[in-house]
């Protein structure tokens, strides 16, 4: 095995380039889905807390179905559907089909699956400000956006970390399932290494280290951030 | 509900609701009238030659789960145990075991075992005629070994939580009572912490069953791989994988109800 | 305000414009995998191969912009019909089966369709042959519907494979007997350091019906236009010697075919 490790280097005919554009593909898609999925999560949060109850019913629908049905099941279903539907939609009111590419639809899906997930853990840490506290700014006379932006949010935040963090890990690791699709992200562009190489274990192991450290970056990535958002919180031990 | 736009709208809990309100009845009216619609205007007619082999793949996934996840959660308990109380060796090994199951994705574990470890056994001439050579050349038991390895990691980090979680008084307690230290582990702190940990287990093997279907890119059967061949088979996309996802649907609220009834029979004090 | 609406509208029409205008880019899908020696990637991530230079030809000829657009092979049709790609161009043969769902140009290549199996074990291309036999194939391939009505009655297993390259390692790792795919796929892999391993066994008594007539550029339905530019490209690029020409430096035989 030892005698592979030249098909890891950085330039033709080592293989690390290929790897680490894959690796690079792999982060793009984790953050661009992380990102939309906050931005359904904190949608989605709202409407469950403040919205009607049509709008709460659908939220918990969605909710439900994505954290029942499986990743992998929904990254392909919502992989082809999704294209399918936004160029139907644009087709109903006249415009041309649009180009996809990859890894926008990539985005989305992941998107998607994560705002399944931060909807509830935003809601959860909403619901976990005292209530007094959004009371008080409203005695004060704050308006609602300035209010949302100076208190909520803010206190929110300590209480939704460890939840948001955890989905960043999940966002990371379940880029590897749009392999599936052949999108080609970090365990795809291993695959087809290990494929075209016969060197299996060589390429499996390098991909698991890349993974790990991006994990292991993010943890003290989130440890500093936490600690940034507990300024003024109580010391829980 | 809310004071609209004048304000900061205030959480208003929602009240217990039936199912029968008027806007459910016509949410659930417009839902009948989608899957009326996808009845109708999809293509079906796959249904019964591939029902059986459905089923099949209903079970396999289900025995996948059950086994995993029991084999997993015993692995699950030492690994928890040792991360509490040592020795330092072990708590790191355990640790270090956590975070790299952990760390990576599950898809990647299971190709680096099926295909990694398949490609070393190739350079093993002596293997293959070994009596494990039957069993190894199947791909079974690379998605177990995975899925349970998966299951052990999740869990042993929750386990671990729930033994540094018990009260050290009652440890002491126990000691007090002149317990030995294996009896005040067997029965003190193990029941307090599989207890702490129960409500843990509910999501976990939710999780689990959701990781089952990776086993189909090593050749593993189970339903999502019968639903791969309808869709190789038809050419049909969707009605293949909403189906899917309607059994998927369902057998997370199977498991969901049998968790809810499972934790309903054992007393909680602290609820 | 109103000015501002008015760029934008005209900033959306032009953008539209230009997209009408790469509307000639044609997006060619084949499988994101090792598929020696028609598609496969090389360190430098680019993709090579025998299939790649017939598709820069065909373009060319065509006057088509061609973007290579990898997917997943099990997935390759349905990514065809929802215009994730334009064409197939992925040694995919051409088959009633398929007419049923897509169009076809005509056929490019024809090769016959082996089997492999360990140098250790003597059997042949049989269904007799292959009896109790563990036999590896890729899903969705006219081989895999072949071996389960020639050979499935009476194999052990019939095993399917996202990749052919997957199923290439597990016949070296001994998960399986033997590989039925294409004979010229098969032979790159003979050749390479894992195949050492094994042997043809043999190819396989014909059945067009299920192998299909040779392999074509695979198109969505009702695309005409599309298919007749391919068409005659085809039929260009094998009349003015640039086929022979770069099919020369993978083989020294005519994979066109008889």
């Amino acid at each position: 095995m030892s005698g592979n490790l030249h098909l890891l280097s950085l330039t033709p005919p080592g293989w690390g380039g290929v790897l680490l554009a894959g690796l690079f593909a792999s982060l793009q898609l984790a953050v661009g889905g992380y990102l939309l999925g906050l931005v359904i999560g904190i949608g989605g949060a709202f409407g469950k807390l403040y919205g009607g109850p049509i709008l709460r019913d659908l939220l918990e629908v969605y909710t439900t179905v994505i954290r029942a049905v499986p990743e992998l099941v929904l990254i392909l279903l919502l992989y082809y559907a999704g294209t399918d539907l936004i160029n139907q939609l644009l087709a109903l009111v006249g415009s041309p089909s649009v180009d996809i590419s990859g890894l926008a639809a990539g985005i989305f899906v992941i998107g998607v699956v994560q705002g399944a997930y931060a909807t509830e853990v935003l809601r959860g840490a909403i619901r976990a400000i005292p209530s007094g506290q959004v009371e008080a700014a409203r005695a004060y006379g704050m308006s609602a956006v300035l209010a949302l932006r100076r208190v909520t949010l803010p206190a929110m935040l300590p209480y939704a970390i460890p939840g948001l963090a955890n989905l960043w890990m999940i966002a990371t690791k379940d880029t590897a399932l749009l392999a599936v699709v052949g999108f080609s992200e970090l365990t795809l562009a291993t695959r087809q290494a290990a494929g075209s190489t016969k060197a299996y274990m060589t390429f499996y192991l390098a991909a698991g280290v890349l993974y790990l450290m991006v994990t292991l970056v993010s943890n003290v990535i989130i440890a500093l951030i936490e600690r940034r958002a507990r300024r003024g919180m109580p010391q829980t031990v | 509900m809310s004071d609209g736009l004048s304000g900061l709208p205030l959480y208003v809990p929602p009240k217990p609701r039936s199912l029968l309100e008027p806007h459910r009845l016509l949410l659930m009216a417009v839902f009948a009238g989608i899957i009326l619609c996808a009845i109708l205007f999809m293509r079906w007619d796959w249904l019964p030659t591939y029902g059986p082999r459905l089923l099949y793949g209903v079970w396999q996934t289900l025995v996948m789960l059950f086994w995993t996840a029991s084999i997993g959660f015993l692995l699950a308990v030492p690994i928890g145990l040792v991360q509490v109380t040592g020795p330092r060796p072990l708590a790191w090994l355990a640790r270090i075991f956590c975070t790299i199951i952990r760390g990576t994705p599950l898809l990647l574990q299971l190709w680096l075992l099926y295909y990694g470890l398949g490609s070393v056994f190739a350079q093993y001439p002596e293997l293959r005629s070994s009596f494990l050579w039957p069993t190894l050349r199947q791909a079974w038991p690379y998605g177990f070994t995975a899925l349970m390895i998966s299951f052990a990691a999740y869990e042993g980090e929750v386990m671990r939580g729930a033994f540094a979680g018990v009260p050290r008084g009652e440890l002491e307690a126990a000691r007090a009572f002149g317990m030995s230290r294996w009896t005040a582990f067997r029965r003190i702190w193990l029941p307090r912490a599989l207890h702490r940990a129960l409500p843990t287990l509910a999501g976990e093997t939710v999780l689990q069953l959701k990781s089952t279907p990776l086993v189909a890119t090593i050749t593993v059967i189970d339903v999502y791989a019968v639903i791969s061949k309808v869709r190789q088979d038809t050419y049909l996309t969707y009605e293949p994988l909403l189906l899917l996802a309607l059994i998927y649907l369902c057998l997370t609220a199977v498991l969901v109800v049998v968790f809810r009834y499972l934790e309903s029979r054992i007393p909680t004090r602290e609820a | 305000m109103t000015s501002i609406a008015k760029t934008l509208a005209v900033a959306l029409v032009l953008s539209a414009a230009a997209l009408g205008a790469q509307a000639q880019e044609v997006k060619v899908g084949f499988a994101a995998e090792p598929y020696p020696p028609f598609t496969s990637p090389d360190a430098n991530g680019k993709w090579v191969g025998w299939e790649v230079e017939f598709m820069d030809a065909i373009c060319a000829e065509a006057k088509l912009k061609c973007v290579i657009t990898p997917v997943a092979w099990d997935g390759i049709i349905p990514a065809l019909t929802s215009k994730k790609i334009d064409m197939i161009i992925g040694s995919m043969s051409i088959t009633e089966e398929r007419l049923k769902t897509i169009d076809f140009s005509d056929k490019y290549y024809n090769t016959p369709t082996g089997i492999i199996g360990p140098k250790s074990e003597k059997f042949d291309a049989t269904p007799e042959g292959l009896k109790g036999k563990v036999i590896g194939v890729q899903v969705s391939t006219v081989h895999q519907d072949y071996a389960t009505k020639y050979f499935g009655p009476g194999a052990a297993e019939i095993k399917e494979y996202q990749t052919q390259d997957e199923a290439d390692q597990d016949l070296a790792a001994g998960r399986v007997d033997a590989v039925q795919a294409d004979a010229i796929a098969l032979d790159a892999f003979l050749k390479s350091d894992a195949g050492k391993c094994c042997e043809l066994k043999g190819n396989v008594k014909d059945d067009t019906a299920i192998l299909g007539a040779g392999v074509g550029v695979g198109l969505r339905k009702g695309e005409t236009d599309l298919k007749s530019k391919i068409n005659a490209a085809i039929k260009a690029i094998r009349a003015n010697g640039t086929y022979d020409k770069f099919s020369k430096r993978y083989f020294d035989f005519d994979i066109y075919g008889g």
